[in-house]
């Protein structure tokens, strides 16, 4: 062959020309995608990023006592400290106490030891008729916490700017005085308790999902697209239906004096003065979230189970398979990454439910997302929610990533 | 779906004992929507079936809460579908020009680090609602947007887009690219060649995908919640709201309305997606 180069119709080399061409059609594709691509970036990424960031910023008190941190620093941590650290203590308190502003360290501090909240705020009060000089004694006479070293330790152990105790909180762990992890009092335990409950929750709705799903995939499957279609309104009508809308249908159905307890006392199961409590509890967060999660295992299934030859099933059973034997050697594995894709939809979305829990579930239905809601907006304490928020993302990343990793992201299918 | 006449008998019980699993399923799944129906047209206060309704005595129903819905004293039913039409309008316009320029950008062979690229893009449908409502609310917060129109609609912006990613790049699989070589050829800019070819091509797929991000945007309440003022309530809002008070029949009217646009949305999209199938070639 000739080593002679080609050229294109403007004078370079054709392999140059096809590179600039490349580059421009990768330009082209990068620039088609950067405005969405920075948008999300911007105002959704960086934010998570920034709830990451406040779960463990515990730069507060360090930034309103500024001089007592800095005094404390050489401080031994054995004996009560020195006179100076004292008087350094007082310069900071003493504005916080004339503006008003010193709120937000009794709760933070309360939480490194109880009862420093009532002592620190009994010497607020009284710290405005400190005189000059022998601030040791003053404090010590405004209130007796000052005198002893275990709240001059705990109040030397919030130096740190980044803290993991939130993260603690959120399983129900502590630090102790000696900076050990223990476990809370048994009275305060709550949060293992709903992470087990919000795993135990997604896990059955995704096992009801695809016992469930299961029969009708493939009934829709097998059936002549005539009859299936207008069998498959019965998926997508649900699927397409305003969530609270179907939240409100269960609560119709499920309080006591609804259809099924209607049903439930005409079939003679219980007298009518004794109709069961089918809402406001476990039960009412399972049944609906089941109903309202299915259609999301029965549309994976069925894109799955529509490209299986049925003449496969007819092999097996001309081979002398009963149709048990081949369901459970031919059709079954081939329906497998259907029922992997369906159930970890099902459970991501699960995992994270939030209205129809609130809405049903009561005290004893309630899931991990109704808890991080209530700190965000009731109890405020907007670092405890980020923890538990980041805790839960990391777990739903994982499935999303087992997911990524079983059935492909790009293979998502929407109805 | 008939068996043969050779069938033996416990195959044939089987067979019918299936069948009813699967009725009972369908019936499980539709319904609690059906529920809703009658009950809103009640024409007393409660939420249960009274006897007159189950016989049917026409004096058991009226249109009383339908009224009540639209004209009703101080009801915040009008001011909510005025935001949330206005909200979704807008949210679907923004998700569905960014999400089509994106898909388009990301069905390019040439796009590099695809599968990274696209797992950002759709990162909102799977961090769940109440994690997203969280981080967006603290960055509307930052820049000042919290308990305002725009900031709800950036919110579902955000929301939206990974739907409308997901339909038009799936439409643009299927799609021919000698047809935009075609039109290039023949002397047509780009701009001109995506608006008279590429477009009515995928527009199915677009419009689908547009029709995904209304309802996600319409029917959204986690977000809203943590970023409305008083002013910017929506109906979610407002039937959420309803709803943790006590059930009532005038909800039971909205809901009713609800489903009838769900119904029409549902008919649009199945024959959006027959189009794009015969349009893309694809027998059904």
């Amino acid at each position: 062959m000739s080593s002679e180069k080609i050229y294109s119709s403007d004078g370079l080399p054709l392999e140059v020309s096809l590179k600039k061409a490349e580059r421009k059609n990768k330009l082209r594709a990068i620039f088609l995608v950067a405005p969405l691509f920075l948008f999300i970036l911007i105002t959704y990424l960086f934010p998570i990023g920034d709830m990451f960031f406040r779960s463990i910023d515990d730069r507060m008190i360090t930034k309103m006592l500024p001089k007592t941190f800095i005094a404390l620093e050489k401080w031994n941590g054995k004996n009560l400290p020195s006179e100076e650290i004292y008087e350094q203590f007082y310069r900071d308190l003493k504005p916080l106490a004339v503006n008003k502003t010193s709120g937000k360290l009794y709760a933070r501090l309360n939480y490194e030891k109880s009862g420093f909240s009532s002592g620190l705020k009994k010497t607020i009060r009284k710290i405005k008729t400190f005189e000059e000089g022998n601030f040791k004694e003053q404090f010590i006479k405004a209130h007796k916490i000052w005198n002893n070293v275990d709240y001059w330790v705990a109040l030397k152990n919030t130096a740190p700017n980044f803290s993991y105790a939130k993260y603690l909180k959120g399983v129900d762990l502590t630090l102790d005085q000696d900076r050990n992890i223990v476990e809370v009092e048994e009275s305060r335990r709550v949060y293992k308790i709903l992470w087990l409950r919000t795993l135990k929750v997604a896990f059955w709705v995704t096992i009801f999902c695809f016992v469930l799903a299961y029969p009708i995939a493939h009934l829709l499957a097998i059936l002549p697209m005539k009859y299936s279609n207008i069998l498959m309104i019965c998926v997508l009508l649900p699927f397409w239906t305003s969530l609270l809308v179907r939240t409100s249908s269960w609560m119709v159905l499920l309080q006591q004096q609804g259809p099924i307890n209607d049903f439930i006392v005409m079939l003679g199961l219980t007298a009518n003065d004794n109709r069961p409590e089918l809402m406001y509890n476990v039960v009412g967060t399972f049944v609906a979230m089941t109903q309202i999660l299915l259609p999301f295992m029965v549309l994976p299934l069925y894109s799955v189970m529509k490209t299986i030859s049925p003449s496969l099933m007819r092999a097996a059973k001309s081979l002398g398979g009963t149709p048990f034997v081949a369901f459970r050697k031919i059709y079954f594995p081939l329906t497998v990454p259907g029922i992997g894709a369906g159930s970890l939809l099902v459970f991501i979305l699960a995992i994270g439910y939030y209205i129809t829990p609130a809405l049903v579930g009561g005290a004893s239905g309630s899931l991990i997302s109704n808890t991080i809601a209530y700190h965000m907006k009731s109890s405020l304490d907007w670092a405890f929610a980020s923890a538990l928020g980041a805790m839960l993302l990391t777990g739903v990343l994982v499935i999303y990533w087992l997911y990524n990793k079983i059935v492909g992201i790009d293979n998502i299918k929407l109805g | 779906m008939s068996l043969p006449n050779y069938t033996p008998v416990h195959y044939r019980i089987w067979h019918y004992t299936y069948l009813t699993i699967c009725g009972l399923v369908f019936f499980f799944l539709i319904a609690p929507l059906f529920v809703i129906l009658p009950l809103s047209f009640n024409a007393e206060q409660y939420i249960h079936f009274s006897d007159k309704m189950i016989a049917l005595d026409p004096d058991a129903f009226s249109l009383r809460w339908y009224k009540d819905m639209i004209w009703g004293t101080k009801n915040p039913w009008g001011l909510a579908a005025k935001n949330s039409i206005i909200i979704a309008f807008f949210a679907t316009i923004g998700s569905t020009i960014l999400g089509t320029v994106a898909a388009l950008g990301l069905s390019s062979r040439h796009m590099p680090y695809k599968a990274a690229v696209m797992a950002v893009l759709i990162s909102p449908m799977i961090v769940p609602l109440i994690i997203s409502g969280t981080a967006i609310f603290f960055f509307m917060a930052k820049v000042g947007l919290a308990a305002t129109f725009t900031g709800i609609i950036f919110a579902h912006i955000i929301l939206g887009t990974p739907f409308v990613v997901i339909t038009v790049t799936a439409t643009l699989t299927g799609f021919d690219h000698s047809v935009t070589r075609a039109a290039a050829s023949l002397g047509s800019n780009p701009v001109n060649t995506f608006m008279k070819v590429t477009l009515p091509l995928i527009l199915p797929g677009v419009i689908s995908g547009a029709l995904f991000a209304f309802v996600t945007s319409f029917d959204e309440v986690v977000v809203v919640m943590f970023l409305a003022g008083l002013e910017q309530t929506t109906i979610p809002i407002q039937m959420w709201v309803g709803l943790r008070e006590q059930l009532s029949p005038t909800i039971l009217a909205v809901a009713t309305c609800l489903i009838i646009m769900s119904t029409l949305i549902l008919v649009s999209t199945e024959l959006l997606r027959r189009r794009s199938e015969r349009l893309r070639g694809i027998k059904s």
